[in-house]
């Protein structure tokens, strides 16, 4: 342990050591079991036949073609690429304006507005996911594409707007009041001046909806039709028909999924600390 | 639970040492400090003197050495056995805690009973002035106020020793010297062991009975306030202690005592600190030393810039070979004026260079 | 001039930069909402209290919220009580923490989805736990915990547990330690920094993830499917509400049951508020005894 960070310079007495024991000790079978649980998607993916035993008899690369073939994978990636890709553009350009708003003016209103960005964030897609498929489908939008894309924009977009608010509320406004003293326009100081100090958040913020958005079953699922589904739509629907296809062969997509996914997730975890993940209520709970 | 510590008789600092990592932060430090004594931790920022305090806090393990409270080693305790009372740079209240509660705290972690908390917290409330705000948060108070809970939090449990830590670097300028004499007078009326950290020489002067000065963890010396003030022991704390003009010079010889050296053209005799052998020196003088008009030990030039501060003028002056100095005086100077001065042998202090 | 007025106001031409983000939700979060409470009210046959009338009269159909509440409540407990003493042990920024976390931002990320088809294989008849527990002679034949009630609890503590953790680890770090210090230098051990300064400070921050853990456990969907017995045991509200929709294609039943659940959501979470007011204002008003 390091002295450095140790409150105080007492002892713990045994009390302090068992309790701090057990805590690492149920930490540690917690992560023993989840890494338990992910393994034994990707071992049983490359598994030649897996039965009754502690390891399969042999190893093998085929299940990957087959669950190529079988799922479609080739245009569910595709679907799935372009629907994310789409969806955190546009999550950006409507969210970063908004969080600088947000940021830098107070107006009637705001306290109204915040409490409207965080409301999707707080219910759960589920929820809301029912009656937004039904307007969706009244407006002939079920099943297709876009809606499959405004659908994911509703959690999106307000998630953009809270991370990117607090970033923006860091940076020193007097950078674009001195910017505009000499004499910039508006969009200019935006250009030059802003976009520049805002790139890593919106870089981080643009990571962190591609792997929410890449994730996100419920509003996908409840949505898309059969041409517009996504990556993890598709898997839900071959573990759901578990039985007709090979587990290998599911496991086979399973782990083509948390490549997809975990990837991202790498590049989001060196620019942002994994808490952002989830705490983004944390400012207005204070 | 600590146990009453009140009739001790001194606090002894055995050459407690802290390192963090490879660094040293806190080098040796060793100090009796008796019963009643006011002291204060003197250096800039780094030296060493918030982990001096949070060693004998117990906040922080001593990497070497020990400390006594009379014929008991308290280091290894933890802090809650230790029983000092503590002062903390930004307060730290409790916030969800009233003024009354916070200052109970201690009473309360003790087992006194509620009768008894009440009473010794309103005599703590009197004392500090804040009865009327006993049952606000500490959110609702000004600086100042929270100041005083914090210190009435600390006193409260009648403390053999008393920690502060900057406990006026939050505060403006006039509160704050209000608040010195707050803490002098707390301290006189109750009269435990202080040990306070500042890095404002002119608090440490006006309220500790002795200062000691670090530098990088090391310490440069331990005194009272006139010892320091007028006989710096080092370059280092004779810079801390306002000796603004430090500057390079030779040391020509010694004659009756003073050493006379030579700063370019000028020569000079001043107080030599240490053994002035030949060679390299630097002289220290404090802008107040330097009397405008000829005398013996003169240093002319012509006047930069002239500051007014109320009771009088800074005077930046450049001499003849180039040697920027500053000087005080009650005396009206203007920019460009030739102006001589002097300044009294036992005002010019000579450190040899190189140790 | 009426932009003088506007601007005197407060409104100035930045606040229109929040206008296409409020549009999109007000009408793909607002609208459908309210769209969906006004269908409700307009059940395919009966008067308007009709959808309402039939979920609470039948069986299947109004035992999702017991159902329900009997996974999510469980799940959500279990994971405060297990992420509050890890966040509150890992509070100080060391290595230790950030590798912790990051770990566990792996199975959030992954999903529900993922998560449900690891822990077939893992926490089945054939999975590696059972073989580790027979090989152990903990059990005598493979336990069940794979379609059935267990099977769901486990996968909402497995992405539930480190969203409450991140959570509250957020909730602590941001506790200035120099307060336990200050409590300790009064006198206040270990347990009693914890339960006198850090408890009361995250009571509220514990109530906003108890409030988040409850709502998500509440809305559990995927897994119950999947993990679970979606005919028996598991069936709970958003299965009832996604077959009203999308197997008999009743919109108007469907957004009942959808409202139901939000309501129910809503009743737990404005009770826990409720609860955290009176909780936070208690020791400071109890001062005065």
């Amino acid at each position: 342990m390091n002295a450095e960070g140790s409150a105080t310079s007492g002892r713990r007495g045994w009390g302090g050591i068992v309790w701090a024991a057990l805590v690492r000790a149920l930490m540690t079978f917690f992560l023993i079991n989840v890494a338990g649980v992910i393994a034994s998607v990707v071992v049983s993916s490359f598994a030649t036949r897996w039965l009754g035993t502690w390891l399969p008899a042999g190893y093998t690369m085929r299940w990957y073609g087959s669950a190529w073939d079988e799922f479609q994978l080739g245009d569910v990636l595709e679907v799935t690429v372009e629907i994310v890709l789409i969806v955190v553009a546009l999550s950006i350009l409507i969210g970063v304006p908004a969080a600088y708003a947000l940021a830098r003016k107070d107006f009637p209103g705001k306290r109204a507005v915040t409490l409207l960005f965080l409301l999707p964030l707080l219910v759960p897609p589920i929820t809301y996911g029912i009656p937004l498929a039904t307007v969706l489908y009244r407006l002939r939008l079920g099943g297709t594409e876009t809606g499959v894309i405004l659908a994911n924009l509703v959690p999106a977009v307000p998630f953009v707007v809270l991370v990117m608010t607090p970033f923006i509320e860091q940076v020193d406004p007097r950078l674009e009041a001195a910017a505009r003293v000499f004499g910039a326009r508006l969009h200019r100081v935006f250009l030059h001046v802003l976009l520049p100090l805002l790139a890593p958040g919106i870089l981080a913020a643009g990571l962190l909806v591609l792997v929410r958005t890449i994730a996100l079953f419920e509003l996908t699922f409840l949505v898309a039709g059969p041409d517009s589904q996504t990556l993890v739509v598709a898997l839900y629907y071959s573990v759901f028909a578990a039985g007709v296809r090979a587990t290998q062969s599911i496991d086979a997509m399973a782990v083509t999924y948390m490549v997809t996914t975990l990837v991202w997730l790498l590049l989001a975890l060196r620019f942002v600390d994994p808490t952002q993940l989830v705490t983004r209520v944390k400012r207005e709970a204070r | 639970m600590p146990r009453d510590n009140s009739g001790f008789r001194e606090l002894r600092l055995d050459a407690i040492s802290r390192r963090f990592g490879g660094a040293v932060a806190l080098d040796r430090l060793s100090l009796a400090i008796a019963r009643g004594e006011f002291i204060a931790l003197l250096g800039p920022s780094g030296c060493g003197k918030s982990t001096a305090l949070n060693c004998i806090a117990g906040l922080l393990a001593l990497t070497g050495g020990a400390i006594w409270l009379d014929e008991r080693r308290i280091d290894g305790l933890p802090p809650e056995e230790r029983g000092f009372g503590m002062i903390f740079q930004n307060y730290a209240l409790f916030p969800h805690m009233s003024v009354r509660r916070n200052i109970g705290f201690g009473l309360a972690m003790r087992g006194v009973g509620r009768e008894e908390i009440r009473r010794r917290v309103d005599a703590a409330l009197a004392l500090i002035r804040l009865a009327e705000h006993a049952d606000k948060l500490p959110g609702q108070l000004s600086g100042g106020q929270q100041q005083r809970v914090a210190i009435a939090r600390a006193i409260v449990i009648e403390p053999p020793v008393i920690l502060m830590d900057e406990p006026l670097s939050n505060l403006d300028a006039k509160l704050r010297i209000e608040m010195r004499s707050e803490i002098k007078r707390i301290h006189q009326e109750l009269g435990r062991a202080t040990v306070y950290v500042t890095h404002d020489q002119e608090e440490a002067l006006s309220l500790a009975d002795r200062i000691v000065v670090l530098k990088d963890g090391v310490t440069q010396q331990i005194g009272a306030p006139e010892e320091l003030y007028a006989r710096p022991a080092n370059l280092d704390v004779a810079l801390f202690m306002g000796y603004r003009n430090a500057i390079a010079a030779r040391i020509e010889g010694v004659e009756g005592g003073q050493a006379v050296i030579s700063i370019g053209q000028i020569r000079l005799r001043g107080t030599a600190a240490g053994h002035p052998g030949g060679g390299d020196a630097t002289a220290a003088i404090r802008p107040e030393d330097f009397v405008l008009g000829p005398g013996p030990n003169a240093v002319r030039g012509r006047a930069e810039t002239v500051e007014y501060c109320g009771r009088d003028y800074l005077v930046e002056f450049l001499t003849q070979d180039g040697h920027r100095l500053y000087a005080r005086t009650e005396t009206r100077v203007r920019p460009g004026d030739f102006v001589e001065w002097h300044v009294p042998p036992d005002r010019v202090l000579v450190y040899p260079s190189g140790k | 001039m009426a932009a003088r007025e506007l601007r005197e106001a407060g409104l100035d031409r930045t606040v229109l930069l929040t206008v296409p983000g409020v549009l999109l939700v007000l009408l793909l979060f607002i609208y459908p909402f309210a769209y969906g409470l006004f269908l409700s009210f307009a059940p395919k046959t009966g008067g308007i209290w009709a959808n309402y009338a039939r979920f609470f009269g039948d069986e299947r159909l109004y035992g999702t919220i017991a159902k329900t509440f009997w996974i999510a409540l469980p799940a959500t407990l279990l994971n405060l009580a297990l992420a509050l003493p890890m966040a509150y042990q890992l509070r100080r920024a060391t290595r230790l923490q950030r590798a912790v976390t990051t770990a566990l931002v792996v199975p959030i990320t992954l999903g529900t989805v993922l998560v449900a088809e690891g822990m077939l294989n893992y926490l089945g008849p054939q999975g590696w736990l059972n073989r580790l527990l027979i090989d152990l002679h903990l059990v005598a034949a493979p336990v069940r915990l794979i379609h059935n009630y267990w099977g769901v609890l486990l996968s909402l503590v497995v992405t539930g547990f480190p969203f409450a953790f991140l959570l509250t680890l957020s909730y602590v770090t941001g506790i200035d330690p120099v307060l336990a210090q200050a409590a300790a230098t009064l006198g206040a051990g270990r347990g009693r920094q914890f339960l006198h300064i850090y408890l009361p400070l995250l009571a509220p921050g514990l109530a906003i993830t108890f409030c988040l853990s409850f709502v998500q456990a509440f809305s559990v969907f995927p897994s119950a499917i999947l993990l679970g017995a979606p005919a028996g045991p598991t069936r709970v509200i958003s299965i009832a509400a996604y077959q009203a929709a999308f197997e008999d294609y009743d919109y108007s039943m469907a957004s009942a049951i959808a409202m139901l659940m939000g309501l129910a959501q809503l009743i737990v979470v404005v009770a826990v508020l409720g609860l955290r007011g009176v909780f936070y204002r208690g020791p400071a008003a109890g001062a005065k005894g």
